[in-house]
């Protein structure tokens, strides 16, 4: 693995290992160690084109637990607001010797082109693109799964998971449907149609305009932010209407399985995709998701620069010359 | 001057042919006193020039993109007499000012003819109708009006348009694409766009433009020409019109005739192109479309655009790919090696079909006493696109890379030997 | 390649170790074995359970993974990690008897004491191996050792451990080049 820009490129294998290096770590950080030594000298940049608070402080967290040097870039008040290059920024970055970058951007497929253009040697890591992928925090649902219906083992074979909003502009719904389905679960969307992409067919899931028809089935039902904005663009009539339909309630959770868990990506909007109280039930784990975040961030950055980095391997042959 | 004898060349149907040209002109035979330059063009395929009637130069404007120069350069180089400006310049041509501008610019380089094309409403804004009549009547005589890069969206300013061009046998070239339906896309909707989490553009915001434009004509009895068809449904939809005998027609890009959505997965802006790559389905409609004769012409949308408008992600990318370089050679492999249709009515397409929706004269053709553009082509022979040696002034080639079939080795325009491949 | 130690010899110096680690602590209280994953783990546990069979007492057994703490993490691809185990009690003021299967170079028990420096203060911190095969290139020594082999450099000393390999024996095998 040199970079982590879409769940496409981990097979099932290299997604299990990500998973279990994040409970070994999340079990040693439960014993008291808080920091390791393993990325000291590493630099790793956060460079975040639009704004988000908490995956850029969980990245954060995991990087000075590993004991990397931490550079937060972000585009207020910088030379990016001012019309700099996504390019020129990838070569400033170069130039600082950044051995892993963790980029944020508003457009789909920023990720890939800053890893595929070599405008920088370090990892890249995809942290959100757009409206295309969210590895990380999949990576980080799967593992909430995981350790709540599986004990921490293994895939997610025989769970269903449903995942409900506004699939249609959501990289959590992209990276969780195609990580979900490499581990084995069943994934089933749930939306009005206005939310769901044409082509949607093709993703290998289930589709239920119903919410009240499937939650009953779900292992896990993970609740996606809904803007306010979309109203305008006319996807749902009126927040009123699309709670209604789509919201997670506290009589939807008392239909849900027993064992089922409610999940929720951040920052939720209470009362419209789901509710105060559904939010704080004993079936949510939505804190525990924050958590498990920077296992798995710190899991990504052990396994993409922990060991040798591919920039390692030419210095080392380049001093063999 | 201007005065050749071509001997050993074959035609578009694979018969043994000579060319005589004297003073720029196709003649049968050569006058007493002239004293014809002989090529042996053994091997060599002679076509008549290719007429081309989308094209962007970007000047004035965007000279740093192209410039009337380097684009008839571009052109000449793709075995193209004739090309079309399309108006969405800085300021825009929607006045007789700056097409006469464009087209002595063209009349200066001497290497091709430079239609300019106008812009249908002032400013391209959609809004009101530019002075149609005063570019009509300008040096240029522009007689095809577009907002192309905008679509008319407005029913009752295409309408008037239509109605308008009327006086002087004008034709509406329409960007048929629904602005609303299309806001921030990024590229054609569907399986493709669903996974890569881009914005859509679908193939209904071109079709319902098409349809609603059809009628139209029909109702006002005018001239609609539908660029760049992208859309197995827009290919139905002309070949209904046509069946009615309505005064419409197409045209297809070469990329389109041979480029699909699924190369956006690479978020490479190089195929980031309006409208966009679509799939497979559309591709294999729009080539039997081609070779049906329901599109009636292939035009290039050849969009040049600096190095720094590509380099970059994809959302912020401009639209466009180069086209004029590769057309014959993309067209010759997708149609003619496939057996789609055969050489000469290839040739059609990217010559005299073209000149004849445009009025334009002296082209399309090889005709005695004509006006002497042809080009001289190796069909036997390969080439492959490398980026820095493309004569446009821009890179953002879609086909870097690939080996093509057809290298145009020489073009003449007026007789002038304008482009020579080993010169 | 020949065997050095078998089945019957290994357990015998497991044995002998387990006795020293009681003689030298007075005992079994206040002792907490730590393995290095992966052969250091089923050695721990042998002891521990040789231990509590001298003893008649449990006594407190865990794992401990150093691969975080490696000095030459970056000559080769990332390494997977192995779970930690550290008993309830915690390690402050106990002794704590780190267990390896070889020392040689005395790095991966240098980054054992970093590991464990993370966790807790324990009173002593002492070591046991199967085999030392000598070539330190720290000051680390061990305290307790089931056989000393002298080797060169170019010899690779194998542990196997029938939990682990399905078969008890130390080889030494030389690195043909």
């Amino acid at each position: 693995m040199k970079n982590l820009l879409s769940i496409d490129d981990l097979t099932k294998a290299e997604a299990i290992e990500i998973l279990d290096t994040a409970v070994t770590l999340s079990n040693l950080s439960e014993t008291g160690v808080k920091k390791f030594p393993t990325l000291r000298g590493r630099t790793v940049v956060n460079l975040f084109f639009e704004d988000s608070t908490r995956t850029r402080i969980s990245f954060e967290a995991a990087a000075k637990r590993l004991s990397a040097d931490v550079i937060n870039f972000s585009a207020k008040g910088s030379s990016l607001s001012k019309g700099e290059s996504l390019k020129d920024t990838a070569m400033t970055l170069q130039a600082m010797g950044a051995d892993a970058v963790i980029i944020r951007h508003n457009s789909s497929g920023a990720a890939h082109r800053l890893a595929s253009q070599k405008w920088i040697d370090g990892a890249v890591i995809n942290a959100g693109d757009g409206t295309r992928e969210h590895p990380t925090q999949a990576l980080l649902d799967a593992f909430t799964i995981r350790r709540n219906l599986k004990n921490d083992q293994g895939d997610l074979k025989g769970l269903k998971v449903g995942i409900v909003g506004d699939i249609l502009h959501s990289r959590v719904a992209r990276s969780n449907v195609l990580l979900l389905s490499k581990l084995g679960a069943e994934v089933v969307l749930i939306a009005p149609p206005t939310l769901l992409p044409v082509g949607v067919d093709s993703w290998g899931t289930s589709v239920s305009y119903s919410f009240d028809e499937v939650i009953g089935d779900c292992d896990a039902v993970m609740m996606l932010r809904v803007q306010k904005e979309r109203m305008e663009d006319l996807f749902f009539p009126t927040e009123r209407e699309y709670s209604r339909a789509f919201g997670l309630t506290k009589d939807r959770i008392a239909m849900m399985k027993e064992s089922a868990i409610v999940m929720h990506p951040g920052p939720m909007n209470r009362g419209l995709e789901i509710s105060a109280d559904s939010a704080e039930s004993n079936k949510s784990v939505i804190v525990e998701q924050v958590a498990n975040g920077v296992s798995v961030r710190m899991a990504v950055l052990y396994l993409l620069i922990g060991g040798a980095t591919t920039r390692d391997l030419e210095t080392h042959l380049g001093e063999n010359k | 001057m201007n005065t050749w004898q071509i001997k050993n060349l074959f035609d578009v149907h694979g018969k043994e042919t000579e060319l005589n040209v004297e003073a720029g002109l196709f003649v049968d035979q050569f006058s007493q006193d002239a004293q014809p330059q002989t090529i042996d063009a053994r091997g060599l395929t002679v076509i008549p020039g290719l007429v081309d009637l989308h094209t962007h130069l970007r000047e004035p404007g965007r000279e740093d993109a192209e410039t009337v120069l380097t684009g008839a350069q571009a052109a000449v180089a793709g075995g193209y007499t004739a090309i079309s400006a399309m108006p969405n310049t800085l300021p825009v041509a929607d006045t007789a000012g700056v097409v006469e501008q464009v087209y002595r610019l063209g009349k200066l380089h001497q290497l091709c003819d430079v239609y300019p094309i106008g812009a249908v409403t002032v400013g391209q804004k959609g809004e009101q109708l530019a002075e149609l009549t005063a570019m009509n009547q300008s040096e240029a005589k522009v007689r095809i009006f577009s907002d192309d890069g905008h679509c008319v969206a407005d029913p009752l300013v295409m309408r008037r348009a239509l109605e308008y061009v009327k006086l002087f046998d004008g034709v509406i070239a329409q960007h048929a694409q629904d602005p609303r339906l299309t806001e921030n896309a990024q590229m054609n909707e569907g399986e493709v766009s669903s996974k890569l989490g881009l914005k859509g553009w679908p193939a209904v915001a071109e079709e319902a433009i098409i349809a609603r434009d059809i009628l139209l004509t029909e109702h006002v009895g005018s001239r609609l020409h539908v660029c760049h068809l992208t859309t197995a449904g827009g290919v139905e939809l002309i070949r209904d019109a046509k069946k009615k005998g309505l005064n419409v027609t197409a045209e297809v890009t070469p990329h389109h005739l041979l480029l699909t959505d699924e190369l956006a997965g690479s978020f490479d802006p190089v195929y980031k192109v309006n409208p966009p790559l679509r799939t497979n389905k559309d591709v294999a409609a729009l080539r039997a479309g081609l070779a049906d004769g329901t599109i009636d012409i292939v035009a290039t949308d050849h969009a040049p655009h600096p190095q720094e408008s590509k380099d970059c992600e994809w959302s912020a990318a401009a639209f466009g790919m180069l086209g004029l370089e590769t057309a014959f050679s993309i067209c010759y492999m997708t149609m003619v090696k496939n057996e789609l249709m055969s050489l000469s009515e290839l040739v059609d397409r990217m010559a005299l079909r073209p000149a004849q929706i445009a009025r334009y004269e002296n082209q399309g053709e090889i005709r005695t006493g004509n006006r002497a553009n042809f080009a001289l082509v190796d069909l036997n022979s390969s080439w492959t696109v490398e980026p820095e040696q493309l004569k446009s002034k821009s890179k953002n080639t879609p086909f870097a890379g690939m080996e093509l079939p057809a290298v145009i080795e020489k073009t003449f325009h007026n007789g002038a030997l304008v482009f020579d491949r080993r010169g | 390649m020949s065997v050095v130690l078998n089945g019957a010899e290994i357990a015998r110096a497991l044995k002998r170790i387990s006795h020293e680690i009681l003689e030298r602590n007075h005992g079994s209280s206040d002792l907490i074995l730590l393995g290095i994953p992966t052969r250091g783990v089923a050695i721990a546990e042998q002891i521990a359970s040789d231990i509590s069979g001298i003893e008649n007492s449990e006594i407190e057994c865990g794992t401990l993974d150093i691969t975080m703490y490696r000095d030459d993490l970056r000559l080769k691809p990332p390494r997977n990690l192995f779970p930690t185990r550290i008993p309830a009690s915690g390690i402050d003021g106990k002794n704590v008897v780190l267990v390896d299967d070889v020392l040689y170079s005395g790095r991966t028990i240098r980054a054992a004491l970093d590991a464990l420096n993370e966790i807790g203060r324990p009173r002593t911190v002492q070591l046991a191996v199967l085999i030392d095969r000598g070539h330190r290139e720290l000051p680390i020594r061990a305290d307790y050792v089931g056989k000393n082999i002298p080797t060169s450099k170019n010899e690779n000393v194998k542990v196997h451990i029938s939990s682990v390999d399905g078969i008890d024996e130390v080889t030494i095998e030389s690195d043909l080049k």
